[in-house]
């Protein structure tokens, strides 16, 4: 549905977009994250034919992004960040307008506003005025806009950006019910958000994609780097000795906790050595009263990823 | 080209929605009410149009529509709103013209409210139709020409005061200093000059006279300006 090659983006000296090439398939719901700067608006301009691109190529429906703009503009429904509206006029009004500028008739018109309406939510709020309406109410409204002529891809740039709680809970409901007839993609800054609802995350910083995967993937490779706690009672520096010289184990760290011996160990490769440092504790005597893997979250993931593309840069 | 029917439209309707245009509408009415009434009603003086329309209408126009242009596009650019419209399935000759025939037609409604005048002087006199005729296509053409200066300049900036200050500056300029310039001047700067000035080509249509010339120059011009702020518009492109 969507195709990305090479595409890059400067403005003046600052590369905002650096080379990306990705693809989105029919029916997925792709989280595009990054810290923010990272580039994911920028893209997502060129995607929509708000903005050109330097070089590379993009299309949509296989539609080129420069060369078919009206036809791209037709098949996607845009979410621009903070929801930009007209504040005179009121829901059904703008909504009509809208349904206008992608030539719907007005039987059809109708229709799609009742459709959209009772998807988003807005039922009670049709006729009030935008102006008046809550930063969250608007987003519901910039999101029935971009469904009214039922595009084949939705393109949200940060969908929940300012909303309360409450209000982030239903948009990401809300998007996880439209992936099932559209295919979407949606930017975040909040990894948290992403991982609840999108199908694949494409995690993007400086400009480049620096990891992508589904959320089990990208777990594994952050599973991958999971330390190991245990607490073992007995003598410090032969269980050191002993832990350190374990198939697979890489830094040990220990330290006293109430006569215990509390260990961080580092597996290499990914090992699992819990089974050996449970054998080594039985053989040698020693008592055992905790043992777990410290999973990093994706959060860490991120967070170290994107950090370790800025020491790069420097 | 289905797209600028919808514009419109939507233009006209966020005229009557906002403040601003009830305000300069209560403006425009005034002034010209009182321009009116000191030129046509007091005793011994010619009870005549034509100084109404020739000298305080282009004056007027000069303060007045640059506050009607000024919101159009400045108002997209800050509010983001432009980011929602250029990315349906319009041009940018859509917008701009959409945008054009929306503040002309308020334009004409404001005119359609000077009608009372011509009323009133009907009632006690006999003006020349015709002469009334060429006046009022004299300023629809004139309030085109601004309005499309005015949409060219709010296309330059997100800022409504540089757009609303840039576009009162520029008229001024070419509606009244040129033909006091072109006075102190000689030879063929003065010539250039005179053909620059707005005014010295809307004249001759209070005069009763409809001449080609005017209007090729009325219609170029604000082809011209609409052509610049179509531009402009596509400028982010490639700024």
């Amino acid at each position: 549905m969507i195709q990305v090659q090479n595409l890059s983006k400067r403005y003046g000296s600052f590369k905002a977009v650096d080379g990306i090439s990705f693809h989105v398939k029919e029916g997925e719901i792709v989280g595009f994250l990054g810290p923010n700067g990272a580039g994911k608006t920028t893209t997502i301009r060129i995607l929509t034919c708000f903005l050109p691109a330097d070089s590379g190529s993009a299309s949509v429906t296989g539609h080129d992004v420069f060369g078919e703009s009206m036809q791209v503009r037709s098949n996607i429904g845009y979410l621009p960040e903070s929801a930009p509206l007209y504040p005179e006029m009121r829901v059904r009004e703008y909504l009509n307008f809208r349904g206008k500028l992608h030539h719907m008739g007005r039987a059809v018109r109708e229709q799609a506003i009742a459709r959209v309406v009772k998807s988003c939510w807005l039922g009670d709020f049709v006729d009030r005025l935008i102006g008046q309406l809550s930063k969250g109410m608007r987003q519901r409204v910039g999101l029935s806009d971009a469904l009214i002529h039922d595009p084949k891809v939705l393109v949200l740039d940060e969908p929940t950006v300012g909303l309360d709680p409450t209000q982030i809970r239903e948009t990401r409901n809300l998007i996880a019910g439209l992936g099932e007839r559209h295919t979407i993609l949606l930017s975040s800054h909040i990894l948290h958000e992403v991982e609840q609802v999108c199908t694949r995350t494409i995690i993007i910083n400086k400009g480049r994609i620096v990891a992508s995967g589904s959320p089990a993937e990208l777990r594994t490779q952050v599973g991958a780097e999971s330390r190991l706690i245990a607490e073992i009672k007995g003598p410090e520096a032969e269980v050191r000795q002993a832990v350190s010289a374990l198939n697979g184990v890489g830094e040990v760290e220990i330290r006293a906790v109430d006569g215990w011996n509390r260990l961080g160990i580092e597996p290499t490769n990914g090992a699992d050595v819990r089974e050996s440092v449970f054998k080594l504790a039985a053989d040698r005597g020693w008592s055992l009263r905790e043992m777990r893997r410290e999973v990093a979250s994706l959060e860490d993931f991120f967070v170290k990823i994107t950090a370790e593309q800025k020491g790069a840069g420097l | 080209m289905r797209n600028i029917g919808t514009l419109t439209q939507r233009e006209l309707a966020a005229f009557f929605f906002s403040p601003i245009a009830y305000v300069v509408l209560a403006v425009f009415l005034g002034v010209t009410g009182i321009f009116f009434v000191n030129d046509n009603f007091l005793p011994g003086e010619e009870a005549s149009l034509r100084v109404t329309f020739g000298s305080y209408f282009p004056i007027i126009l000069v303060f007045v529509i640059p506050m009607l242009t000024m919101r159009l596009l400045s108002e997209e650019f800050r509010s983001g709103t432009i980011e929602t419209l250029m990315t349906a399935p319009v041009s940018e000759v859509d917008v701009v013209l959409g945008k054009f025939l929306g503040t002309l037609i308020f334009f004409v409604v404001m005119l359609a409210t000077t009608l009372l005048h011509v009323g009133l002087v009907m009632t006690y006199g006999s003006p020349d139709l015709g002469l009334v005729l060429s006046s009022y296509l004299g300023l629809l053409l004139l309030g085109g020409l601004y309005i499309s200066v005015g949409l060219f300049f709010s296309a330059c900036t997100r800022n409504q005061v540089i757009a609303v200050l840039c576009s009162f500056v520029l008229l001024a300029i070419f509606s009244f200093l040129a033909n006091y310039i072109a006075r102190d001047l000689e030879g063929n700067s003065r010539v250039i000059l005179q053909h620059l000035s707005i005014i010295a080509h809307y004249q001759d249509f209070t005069r009763g006279l409809v001449d080609v010339n005017h209007l090729v120059f009325f219609v170029s011009t604000t082809g011209l300006f609409l052509f610049l702020a179509v531009k402009a518009l596509e400028s982010r492109r490639w700024r």
